[in-house]
């Protein structure tokens, strides 16, 4: 273990191995949000990795047994900020499986159009982020950092007509969603995707057809398939080191089963495989967008009658365990309830905690340039990590 | 190994009964802790380790509760663990699935539950001279505490 | 007027404050320069609000820099660190001092011009290194570390790929260099065959390497290093350093231009040599600037064996096939 207090002045010691431990802190342009990795370096190469979170810990699992079933689902998009719709889609999936309450067939597929929007809106940041981590915010990275933001600035838009919010939205409600689209909102969407599947393959096109960017991302950070399973990382890592899993399509929910798509699976294992994978996503969510919104059924937007008052829903005595397939892995929400307005326990299960728990893993034997493209590929938002 | 084949095996190496659903619960006494970890990995073959964490049945005392899936066959477990009454000591899991290590530190982090033989029980979440367990019913919400430097 | 009555002294010393006046001019609209076509690649605009068309912007932000507070790290080595800015512009400035603007137009036009250019280019590395130490600070130290290795490996194929055309002009007077290349556009070394445009490829890319210029930008990565060896700067110190990366930088574009791109040649009438030269250098300055906007960096190992496994060989085969060339072309007669 480390020792995290050091005093500030550096002492070379020349006589032994060139030790350094050097703290890539958290305030840091790469450190997608306040993380704290102390590296243990010898030279440029990293022997020793110690991953500090909690710096964004605000207790959601205390808070949860505060609120009620109709108060949480906002709160629980703060959880992964940037892809919200999946985690409010987890708290909600679970009450509903303990209370057996059926949801509707157009709720369904609005939540299915929502969550791969959502998944295209979170993979751009993550591309726009990680190139700018590996190129540098004043280079090659800033650019394609800039046209992933204009695009994902489309979707944003949309969820502002659908929900009245761009970042934390309140759009799922036990039993259903909480609002119904507007006018124009399906012609809308259609229009942005067609734009963004085309600009997307434009990027691709530009990012591997760079040796520099191959060079970077190939043979970095590599993680075995029985690793993977072992440590718990689930989505586009677990796909990118072999493993054919997607919930969408094993453990289909909310009438995934309809759709039609590929899951993309790539067995070399490193941050080219994952970047693959996430590509590979960007263009099977659009094709479910569209043939959700091709088969789109009327009616009811939910099963339970609108809110009145915030211990309106009880669930009966029970426990549930819902997952998603979110841009990061698998979201989870384990709720034990009581039979009271209030959940007794409820437990996230993040999925960017576990996927960062396998950086101490891999990390050492790479140099200090590889951690930030790992971590990039990894993809971790500290929301969902602390909690 | 498929659900059935499952719950036979684990009828006949632990005696207890389990029903079908999805998931499978499996509940035990905590001296068996590790052996049923074992068991589901190497035999039930379920190598995914999907989460772990505790809850606090009050008078009743803690439990651990940890979820492993077997991703081929589609069968998944929950295990559990109730450690009675005023006893918050429990067998690791790390050398078993090394996704436990972090799992555990938050519960420990989080109920004051120790992990014997785990290689490195430290705080996780909160800082390292936070005073109380918050996940414990005992603790309340509004518990004050020194401002933050 | 008669600038002959003057001494030469005093005339060596009014061309050199003409000159280094202009270069700092230069240096401040330059940055202007990048920050607009940068945002023309991002499909933005880029600073616009300061004076038309953000005009104005490299005035208000070295006024700014210029205002804010002078802050000394208390663990740091205090005379290193002071002193580190300086000895990092003197250099990057110096160069100035050989590049003839125009035929007769220079401040010292020595007979081993590019001998002095390399030699005084490859020295900024102790105010790097300066830097880097001086400011206790362990970013800064590992992008000290990074830098002389980075430096010292790319100078190799840059002064190998700038002896091309000096061994094509058969000088190392850059008014010779420049002079041979006059009379018509098929003159300029770019143009010679195969030799001249595979010594400006390896003169741009051992340029951006010597540069700290993105892919190579390794010392300075902002997202790995934060700012490198100038963690620890703010305010003057921090402008002095700009000053002399973009000085650096301007100076080896012109070098490029006249090595190359046929210094004053072009149309039009003998004063306009000069607009012409610099249009080159910017030229060569954009063409670097566009590389630094689309590529990530790679990584310190993969840049020194960049190095050293290809560039190096490929520069001192390049050097040597000039040499035959040119003695066979001398010999035939042609």
């Amino acid at each position: 273990m480390l020792d995290v207090n050091e005093t500030t002045r550096v002492e070379m010691d020349w006589s032994g191995p060139e030790r350094l431990q050097m703290n890539m802190g958290p305030q840091h342009p790469s450190a997608h949000g306040v993380f704290r990795a102390i590296l243990g370096l010898q030279g440029e190469t990293v022997v020793d990795v110690d991953a500090v979170i909690g710096y964004l810990h605000r207790c959601h699992e205390k808070l949860s047994e505060t609120l009620t079933y109709a108060q949480y689902p906002s709160i629980a998009s703060k959880t992964d900020y940037v892809a919200a719709m999946t985690s409010e889609f987890a708290y909600v999936m679970a009450a509903e499986e303990i209370g057996k309450f059926e949801v509707p067939r157009r709720a369904q597929y609005l939540r299915v159009i929502v969550a791969e929007l959502q998944r295209i809106a979170s993979h751009l940041l993550w591309l726009g982020t990680w190139c700018m981590d590996m190129g540098g915010a004043l280079g090659g990275g800033a650019t394609i950092f800039l046209y992933c933001i204009r695009e994902r600035e489309d979707i944003l838009d949309l969820f502002e007509a659908l929900v009245g919010a761009r970042l934390l939205y309140g759009f799922f409600q036990v039993g259903g969603t909480r609002y119904d689209i507007p006018d124009g909102w399906i012609e809308k969407c259609r229009a942005t995707i067609d734009r963004i599947d085309s600009r997307v393959g434009e990027y691709e096109q530009m990012l591997e057809d760079n040796a520099f960017f191959l060079a970077r991302t190939q043979g970095v950070g590599v993680v075995s398939r029985e690793l993977a399973q072992d440590v718990g990382i689930a989505g586009p890592l677990l796909r990118g080191s072999g493993v054919n899993f997607d919930l969408r399509k094993n453990v289909p929910y909310s009438s995934y089963a309809d759709f039609e798509f590929t899951v993309p699976v790539e067995t070399a294992g490193d941050c080219y495989a994952r970047y693959k994978v996430r590509m590979v996503e960007f263009r099977e969510a659009s094709g479910i967008i569209r043939q959700a919104l091709d088969k789109l059924p009327s009616g009811p937007i939910s099963s339970r009658p609108a809110l009145k008052s915030v211990a309106q829903i009880r669930i009966p005595k029970g426990e549930a365990y819902a997952r998603v397939e979110g841009p990061r892995g698998e979201v989870g929400s384990y709720i034990i309830s009581d039979g009271s307005a209030k959940p007794y326990r409820m437990k996230w299960r993040g999925a960017s905690f576990s996927n960062l728990s396998i950086l101490p893993h891999i990390i050492p034997g790479h140099k200090v340039a590889d951690v930030v493209a790992i971590m990039g590929s990894v993809d971790p938002v500290f929301g969902e990590v602390d909690r | 190994m498929n659900a059935d084949q499952a719950r036979a095996s684990l009828a006949s190496t632990f005696g207890i009964d389990v029903a079908a659903a999805v998931p499978m619960v499996v509940s035990v006494s905590p001296d068996r802790w590790q052996e049923l970890g074992r068991h589901a990995k190497e035999i039930v073959g379920c190598r995914f380790f999907n989460f772990l964490t505790a809850v606090d049945w009050k008078e009743q005392g803690l439990e651990v509760v940890a979820r492993v899936d077997n991703l081929e066959d589609g069968v998944s477990l929950m295990l559990k663990t109730k450690l009675g009454p005023g006893v918050s000591n429990c067998a690791s899991l790390t050398h078993v699935y090394r996704g436990a290590n972090w799992m555990e530190r938050e519960c420990f982090d989080m109920f004051g539950i120790h992990f014997d033989n785990h290689p490195d029980l430290r705080r996780i979440l909160l800082e390292d001279n936070w005073e109380g367990h918050p996940l414990l019913k005992s603790y309340a919400v509004d518990t004050p505490h020194p401002p933050y430097r | 007027m008669t600038l002959a009555a003057l001494p030469p002294w005093l005339m060596a010393v009014i061309a050199s404050f003409i000159v280094l006046n202009v270069v700092i001019g230069m240096v401040t609209y330059v940055t202007l320069l990048e920050r607009k076509f940068a945002a023309r690649m991002q499909s933005r605009i880029g600073p616009y609000r300061v004076g038309p068309h953000g005009l104005l912007q490299p005035i208000a932000d070295a006024l700014k820099l210029m205002m804010k507070e002078d802050v000394v790290p208390t663990a740091a080595d205090r005379h290193v660190y002071n002193l580190a800015p300086i000895v990092f512009l003197i250099p990057c400035m110096l160069i100035f001092a050989t590049i003839p603007f125009a035929p007769g137009l220079g401040v010292a036009d020595v007979n081993i011009g590019i001998l002095f250019f390399l030699a005084v280019s490859a020295m900024e590395i102790v105010g790097l290194f300066m830097a880097g130490w001086g400011s206790n600070n362990k970013y800064a130290l590992l992008s000290a570390m990074r830098a002389v290795n980075q430096i010292i490996s790319y100078d190799l194929p840059f002064i190998f790929s700038a002896l091309v055309p000096v061994l094509l002009a058969g000088s190392l007077k850059m008014s010779d260099i420049a002079a041979v290349q006059q009379g018509s556009l098929l003159k300029w070394f770019i143009f010679y065959p195969v030799i001249g445009q595979l010594a400006f490829i390896m003169f741009i890319v051992s340029t951006l390497a010597a540069e700290n210029r993105v892919p190579f930008d390794i010392l300075e990565a902002e997202s790995e290093l934060v700012a490198g060896f100038r963690v620890e700067y703010s305010g003057m110190k921090f402008a002095l350093i700009q000053l002399g990366e973009y000085a650096h930088m301007i100076g080896s574009s012109f070098l490029g231009a006249l090595l190359f791109l046929g210094a004053w040649s072009g149309p039009g009438p003998e004063y306009l040599g000069p607009l012409w030269f610099l249009l080159k250098a910017m030229f060569v300055f954009l063409f670097v600037t566009w590389i630094r906007w689309s590529f990530v960096r790679i990584r310190v190992d993969q840049i020194l064996a960049l190095s050293w496994k290809a560039l190096l060989p490929a520069t001192l085969a390049l050097l040597i096939a000039t040499a035959v060339v040119v003695v066979w072309r001398t010999s035939a007669g042609i």
